[in-house]
């Protein structure tokens, strides 16, 4: 257990340097900056005095392999930089958003999890009846809804209309505001866990050691306790590793419609101001959130699976 | 009770598909089986053995059915209507069964000991301590070495061998009246295949359990069963005793499977020959022929065999049967 532990760790960090390199590479031969921004409307209200010292001060002007370098150093000691907006550090700037990403993410995955690996079950155990139809149909749509079209929907509809639940906002963090972006963020992942659990469901139970299972005279609910619902487990976990990993990406665009003040809204507020430290930032813990999701997900094979052992 | 057979199928027909699209796939298929007695069930891929072993089991699953007129008689209790619970009391309990992939048949996931330890947990009430303890003794009776070690074993580390004795221990926990094994040693090594017979055979005429053995290799089977009956396109073509169907093969089928097996030695007697073959393949269900099944491969087909379906005729003072206009 612990040599895969430290085995995917080390592979962590070529992973994350390419990906530093990536996003550092893009910001700086994307046209503008921080400064050039600043007198954008084109009123100039800016003295190019200051904006020329504040080129200076943010190491704008130095050579691309020098800021590069000094990028990367300070990285890897846990310095992010400083923002250009707020002149925050970057750190202090995600730490404050990140519980509330955290919070967000992992509702929505419970919701997926629950609501669709039992759905993905029911519909497996008989195939081709109406509980089996509709939920595959309730899974397709969840699958092809666009998030930020079924955010407004839930919004309209639990804030509008019936008056139970805020539109939007973090409020004091809890259940009532955390309620709807999780549904509209966890609506895809349990749309697609439904279909994958149907799927693994379904072929799990026509291997032949179901056929031995059956043979030895036991009920089918035994059947797929004792012998299909671990089996089935393991094809379930990847889709959730994947989903789970993406989820802290994809919150995006749900954080930006609820105002939930997260991750994945500060980035977008980054990007439109250039703010490249914090860009840097959020992406690189993104990426993080991702790379640690996996690694859990590769122990969790190795507790399920004893065929699985990483020498 | 002692005269009645311990399994007796009847008229068995078993159909593929429903509706317009029903056919039958294996059909009037008749024979008993008396206690701890051997029979073997010996054909091509696709002649309808595994499914009558399935049907036996009562483990026909979509598109195939147990047709109507078809009777099951398990120690003197019809089984064909059996309701599900019923069956499933039967199933381990009184028949064990035995696949032929050994690598498919365990779940890679458990233990094999808690594999085996299920039957007892099913059939005996015991709990799981007792049933494990119960487990190891199991291995034992399959000759397995260091049995306590490998009770928690993983099926992956246990070679094909192994892991069919593990699939004969289980057949066997419950000391069943009745051991299917369908194709049981196809999947293993030839070394491997004399031991896995030799100790399902020990093993069962220990228990006095009766043995169904399913195969395509009438070799083997002659070797361990009493009787053997011979199936071609889902029907049997020949019932015997296995040394009169070695002696004096009746229907041209079994010519053609006996001639097919490999000899030790044929070659510095007669010099190098090629291995006999039948010509063609099993038909489809869809598409038996008409007359005898067997007439497009057959070689000493005339006319009447491309007209008329063959009764059967008794053999050996009604000991056995063959199907053939010229047998």
């Amino acid at each position: 257990m612990l040599t895969v532990l430290v085995r995917r760790l080390l592979n962590v960090v070529p992973t994350l340097v390419a990906v530093i390199a990536l996003v550092f590479l893009l910001f700086s031969v994307l046209p503008g900056s921080f400064i050039s921004g600043m007198n954008e409307d084109g009123r100039g209200l800016v003295d190019p005095a200051v904006m020329e010292r504040m080129r200076k001060e943010m190491g704008l002007d130095d050579p691309l392999h020098e800021r590069f370098a000094k990028y990367i150093a300070k990285t890897f000691v846990g310095d992010f930089g400083v923002s250009f907006r707020t002149r925050e550090p970057v750190t202090k700037l995600i730490g404050d958003r990140l519980w509330p990403s955290l919070k967000l993410v992992l509702a929505s995955m419970l919701f997926a999890i629950v609501i669709g690996v039992p759905l993905g079950f029911i519909a497996a155990l008989k195939p081709g009846s109406v509980t089996d139809t509709t939920s595959m149909v309730v899974a397709i749509s969840g699958l092809s809804l666009p998030k930020f079209w079924l955010g407004l929907m839930l919004m309209y509809l639990f804030a509008l209309q019936l008056k139970i639940l805020p539109s939007f906002g973090y409020g004091d963090g809890g259940l009532t505001h955390l309620t709807l972006p999780a549904i509209a963020l966890g609506v895809s992942p349990m749309a697609l866990l439904a279909r994958t659990t149907r799927a693994a469901v379904l072929e799990v139970l026509n291997a032949d050691f179901v056929r031995t299972a059956r043979s030895k005279g036991m009920s089918e609910p035994r059947v797929v306790t004792w012998h299909v619902m671990r089996n089935a487990l393991v094809l379930v976990i990847t889709t959730i590793g994947l989903q789970f990993g993406s989820l802290m990406g994809q919150a995006v665009v749900v954080e930006k419609l609820f105002a939930w003040p997260g991750v994945g809204s500060l980035l977008v507020d980054s990007v439109f101001q250039r703010d490249i430290p914090a860009v840097q930032g959020c992406i690189l813990l993104i990426v993080l959130f991702f790379l640690a999701i996996n690694t859990l997900i590769d122990l969790a094979y190795v507790t399920i699976d004893p065929r699985i052992r990483y020498a | 009770m002692t005269d009645s057979p311990l399994l007796a199928v009847d008229n068995l027909r078993i159909d593929i598909g429903g509706g317009k699209e029903r056919h039958a796939a294996v059909e009037d298929v008749s024979f008993s089986i008396a206690r701890g007695e051997t029979f073997g069930l010996v054909g091509e891929s696709g002649c309808g053995k595994s499914i009558t072993a399935l049907s036996i089991m009562g483990l026909l699953r979509h598109p195939l059915s147990l047709g109507s007129g078809s009777s099951i008689v398990l120690d003197g209790q019809p089984i064909h209507n059996a309701s599900a619970a019923e069956m499933r009391s039967l199933r381990g309990r009184r028949i064990g069964m035995i696949f032929q992939e050994p690598m498919t048949a365990l779940n890679p996931l458990s233990p094999v000991g808690r594999q085996i330890a299920e039957m007892f947990v099913l059939h005996m009430g015991m709990g799981w301590k007792e049933a494990t303890e119960r487990a190891v003794d199991s291995l034992r009776q399959v000759r397995v070495p260091s049995p306590e070690r490998r009770v928690h074993d993983y099926p992956h580390q246990l070679s094909g061998g192994m892991r069919q004795r593990v699939m004969i221990a289980i057949a066997l926990a419950c000391s069943p009246d009745m051991l299917i094994a369908d194709e049981p040693t196809t999947a293993l090594d030839v070394t491997v295949q004399a031991e896995i017979v030799d100790l399902m055979r020990d093993l069962c005429a220990e228990k006095g359990t009766a043995i169904l053995m399913i195969s395509h290799d009438l070799g083997l089977v002659a070797q361990v069963c009493r009787r053997v009956a011979v199936m071609y396109a889902g029907r049997i073509v020949e019932q015997r005793a296995s040394a009169e169907v070695f002696k004096d093969p009746r229907h041209p089928y079994t010519r053609g499977l006996l001639a097919s097996l490999p000899r030790l030695g044929a070659r510095s007697q007669h010099g190098r020959q090629r291995l006999n073959e039948i010509s063609g393949v099993v038909p489809a269900v869809s598409a038996f022929p008409r007359g005898c099944r067997f007439n497009p491969r057959c070689g000493a087909r005339t006319d009447i065999c491309t007209i008329e379906d063959p009764q059967t005729t008794p053999l050996d003072g009604g000991q056995g049967l063959v199907r053939c206009h010229h047998a």
